[in-house]
């Protein structure tokens, strides 16, 4: 690992004014440390900074400090009861010591976990092309190994998997993110938090440099909805989606009066599904509604050889996860 | 023939009732497990552990492999300072197990795992995966589980660390360790130390009443050897005491 300054921060302004890379539980800076993937000249600690709250909103909504663990998140009494599908979500992921590290900040920050990202030597000369970590040097997934990779939002440059379950809970509540740097605070819709990779696939994020994110602010919950996170995987726990979906639906007299969709493990970022909303929006809660917006949902995935298996398994997982949300 | 199955198959064969005196001989454990004050307040010839007598072993010279144990016991001085807020790191103190350690000089890049184990010998925490998959490193941070893999020792000053050194003694088991040995809850013995420091951290977790939510609950920790089945009994037994 390359050696690097340490600096802890007492105050948001502290944070601000000192040069690195912000770290918060670690569980993914320090792992791409050891792997060489992260080599920050510095890092300002974050965990002393009063960011750790829960709070109702004037407006009904929530707001959920940056440096609230996921295990705080997902176990409170609000969460549980008003947005079920963030809970669930967030228990879905990791194992619980990393749940009890992992902040909701850092967890907007979650990278991929592209196999030839995570090779040390990736984007270096003689190792595997990936231009995320080097741009230029090209993408090593496209004709390798890619079973775990994105059907949804990829391009020639990048086909990376966004990995986070928490995220994609996040775009169907339509979570609004709060971020704070030298020019003062500003607030980003979660759609517009991710970056398509396109052909910039090492701009991950619309963080400017130095920015902080301070907090997540979920809307009022919808009136008379439900929410449910489904994620399927190679084992039951502690393993990444290889197709998930969130939904929070609202039913009156068999027609589906609210509903947004988002997916995981198949897009490129946390996938939100205007087709699948389309689809379901007004209809009749029924499997034939479901189907139908499972086809919108996916039809523009572009499968390759080894992950060609998501596009029906993402299409069940969504079909599945509405049957549940609207029962 | 019925001899050597007997054997071979004894843990299959129910547990307190029919089990030798001599699994739990106080000298015998005193012999498997590490040190459990700091090396340092302990006279060196006060103790004969397998560490100890590895370290030996490369001092010598008959096992090379072994040689970074011959290192000598880091400076490990009563803490002078608080917490370092808004200042680099010159000196670090760190909580474990109620005790203070005052660590010299440290390395940001030091991991809380591999400082409780290199520099401050507490061995009983163990390096596995070293990228959080594993959970052989699992301690608890203020009253939580971690993996200590994947934090730096120096975000942990002010913090109370408490390691499986902490838990309970040779003669005075805390009720989950006391558990894993009657289970059998182990095989190698390389995961146990992270497999009851998830294990004890869970009883203050909301996890619900299940085997199943057990299940979920432990999925941090892996077992090569597998004794998933008397781990989860171990934790069912202290789940239904406590």
């Amino acid at each position: 690992m390359q050696t690097f300054e340490y600096v802890k921060a007492a105050s948001v302004d502290k944070a601000l004014s000192s040069a690195g890379k912000f770290i918060a539980g670690g569980t993914t800076l320090v792992d791409l440390m050891k792997l060489n993937v992260e080599q920050p000249p510095a890092l300002v600690d974050i965990n002393l900074l009063p960011l750790d709250k829960i709070e109702k909103l004037p407006n009904g909504g929530l707001r959920i400090g940056a440096m609230v663990r996921n295990s705080d998140l997902a176990w409170h009494p609000e969460v549980k009861e008003s947005y079920a599908v963030l809970s669930e979500a967030i228990l879905s992921g990791a194992s619980p010591q990393l749940r009890n590290m992992a902040t909701t900040g850092g967890n907007l920050l979650q990278r991929t976990r592209c196999a030839y990202f995570r090779e040390p030597t990736a984007g270096t000369p003689g190792g595997y092309g990936c231009n995320k970590r080097t741009p230029g040097t090209g993408c090593a997934a496209l004709e390798g190994y890619h079973r775990i990779h994105a059907i949804l939002g990829t391009s020639d440059h990048c086909i990376a998997t966004h990995p986070s379950d928490m995220c994609v809970a996040m775009t169907a509540l339509e979570a609004v993110i709060g971020v704070e740097g030298s020019k003062g605070k500003r607030t980003i819709p979660i759609a517009d938090f991710h970056k398509l990779p396109g052909d910039t696939p090492q701009i991950e994020n619309a963080l400017e440099p130095g920015e902080l994110i301070t907090h997540v602010d979920l809307p009022k919950p919808i009136e008379g909805a439900h929410s449910v996170y489904l994620k399927l995987r190679d084992r039951a726990s502690y393993e990444f989606a290889l197709a998930s979906a969130a939904v929070v639906a609202m039913v009156e007299g068999g027609h589906i009066r609210y509903v947004r969709v988002a997916m995981g493990g198949v897009g490129t970022k946390p996938w939100r599904s205007h087709e699948a909303e389309a689809a379901l929006t007004g209809k009749p809660a029924d499997a034939a509604t479901f189907r139908a917006a499972a086809q919108a949902a996916l039809a523009n995935a572009k499968p390759r050889t080894d992950n060609a298996f998501k596009v029906e398994l993402a299409k069940r997982c969504l079909v599945r996860t509405l049957k549940l949300a609207t029962a | 023939m019925a001899d050597t199955l007997d054997l071979r198959f004894k843990h299959l064969h129910s547990h307190s009732a029919q089990k030798p005196k001599d699994e739990l001989a106080p000298d015998q454990q005193t012999l498997d497990l590490e040190p459990l004050t700091p090396l340092d307040a302990q006279p060196a010839s006060s103790r004969f552990s397998r560490r100890s007598f590895l370290s030996g072993l490369g001092a010598t010279g008959l096992l090379a492999g072994a040689a970074p144990f011959a290192e000598a016991a880091p400076l490990v001085e009563p803490a002078a300072d608080g917490p370092t807020a808004d200042s680099a790191v010159g000196v670090l103190t760190l909580r474990i197990n109620g005790k203070d350690y005052t660590l010299r000089g440290p390395d940001a890049r030091a991991t809380l795992l591999d400082t409780l184990r290199e520099r401050l010998h507490l061995t009983g925490t163990k390096k596995g995966c070293d990228h959080g998959q594993c959970g052989a490193c699992t301690v608890h941070v203020n009253g939580r589980r971690v993996n200590s893999c994947l934090s730096f020792a120096v975000m942990h000053e002010g913090d109370e660390i408490t390691t499986i050194e902490g838990l309970g003694q040779p003669s005075n088991l805390h009720p989950m360790q006391a558990a894993f040995v009657e289970h059998d809850g182990y095989q190698c013995g390389y995961c146990t130390s992270g497999q009851i420091m998830s294990a004890v951290a869970l009883l203050k977790e909301p996890i619900g009443p299940t085997v199943e939510d057990i299940k979920h609950a432990m999925a941090g920790n892996i077992c090569r050897c597998g004794a998933y089945t008397n781990i989860v009994a171990a934790v069912r037994q202290v789940r239904a005491q406590a």
